[in-house]
């Protein structure tokens, strides 16, 4: 079968997910079914012969999961009963998909066909990468070597956001446990 | 008997044989970041699951008395320091900000690649040591119910 022919099996797989997540009575289902929506992202990336971005979002799927289950255990949410007179509101939403929809025909039917962008920028790395980095995953060397400056950005978010997580859960590294519960 | 906190001794025991091996495939992913997929950001993933994965079988406490917590955490922005410090030397040394100025090395060798490999080196410990801080700062966190901290 063709890689499309996967990757909307895939993506509707993720719709299904994502409809339960909304749907799910139970607080930790719905997190479980948030995670078949990352795992879906992670094989579409495999499939799409990306590698290191599937790597990546795999173990960052399985992380938020942990974290999410872990933050959210201990609270009793109940999920709100939603009012039913919810109706013209739905027939309104689905007219103005469905408008913005037709509009836009014209433009996918002016997007290049799929794996053959108009930017060809990448040919560049791929002719040179290897002999001007020295790297044999391209990928890599784009990420450290040609947009070394991008990544020094990424360090500072990751630094910024887990001062802000330390900073909102308020603990001081290295704070014994029993301390903490007292104060 | 007293109580341990964690799982059972199951639990205990099989993490204690396995938390190593995963640690040592995210030094792996980072080593070879160049070469294969992967890189810092995934090994230093790998490497925080593993601690993640002690902090759930033992309970944070006995984390808290093994690990110094202090030490984990200046690591992390140590880190972000040297990434720093690395492009600084580029300047230095080749004249523009992040050059790659240490030897390439010959193509699919483990040491080739010139800085690439430190800078990978440097961005899995910091993303190993920072998602662990998070982690160890979420598990220490106490939910309150209802009522202010």
């Amino acid at each position: 079968m063709p890689v499309e022919t996967w990757l909307i099996f895939i993506l509707s797989f993720m719709l299904i997910g994502s409809v339960a997540a909304l749907e799910m009575k139970d607080l930790l289902s719905a997190i479980i079914a948030i995670g078949v929506v990352g795992l879906g992202v992670s094989m579409a990336f495999l499939l799409l012969q990306a590698p290191d971005l599937a790597i990546v979002q795999f173990l960052f799927e399985i992380f938020s999961v942990v974290i999410m289950v872990r933050a959210f255990i201990k609270r009793d949410y109940h999920h709100q009963t939603t009012p039913s007179n919810q109706i013209g509101k739905t027939i309104l939403v689905i007219a103005a998909l469905g408008a913005i929809f037709i509009f836009s025909i014209n433009v996918f039917k002016a997007l290049p066909p799929f794996g053959e962008p108009l930017m060809t920028t990448a040919q560049y790395y791929l002719d040179n990468c290897a002999k001007e980095t020295g790297a044999a995953n391209i990928v890599s060397s784009i990420v450290l070597d040609y947009r070394g400056y991008d990544t020094l950005g990424e360090v500072t978010v990751l630094f910024g956001a887990i001062l802000g997580a330390l900073t909102i859960l308020r603990i001081k590294p290295g704070a014994k446990p029993d301390e903490e519960e007292k104060s | 008997m007293k109580q341990e906190p964690g799982l059972t001794i199951i639990a205990k025991t099989v993490t204690r044989i396995s938390v190593w091996l995963i640690i040592l495939y995210g030094i792996y992913i980072i080593l070879h970041g160049h070469l294969s997929p992967g890189g810092g950001f995934a090994g230093g993933v790998v490497i925080a699951l593993a601690f993640l994965n002690v902090m759930l079988t033992f309970g944070h406490e006995t984390v808290t008395r093994w690990l110094n917590i202090d030490f984990l955490h200046d690591l992390e922005p140590a880190c972000g320091a040297m990434y720093l410090a690395v492009g600084i030397l580029g300047i230095a040394v080749s004249g523009s900000f992040l050059a790659n100025f240490l030897n390439k090395g010959t193509l699919f060798n483990l040491v080739s690649s010139g800085n690439i490999l430190v800078l990978n080196i440097i961005i899995g410990i910091k993303v190993a040591m920072g998602l662990f801080t998070v982690v160890w700062a979420l598990a220490l966190f106490r939910f309150d119910d209802g009522g202010e901290k």
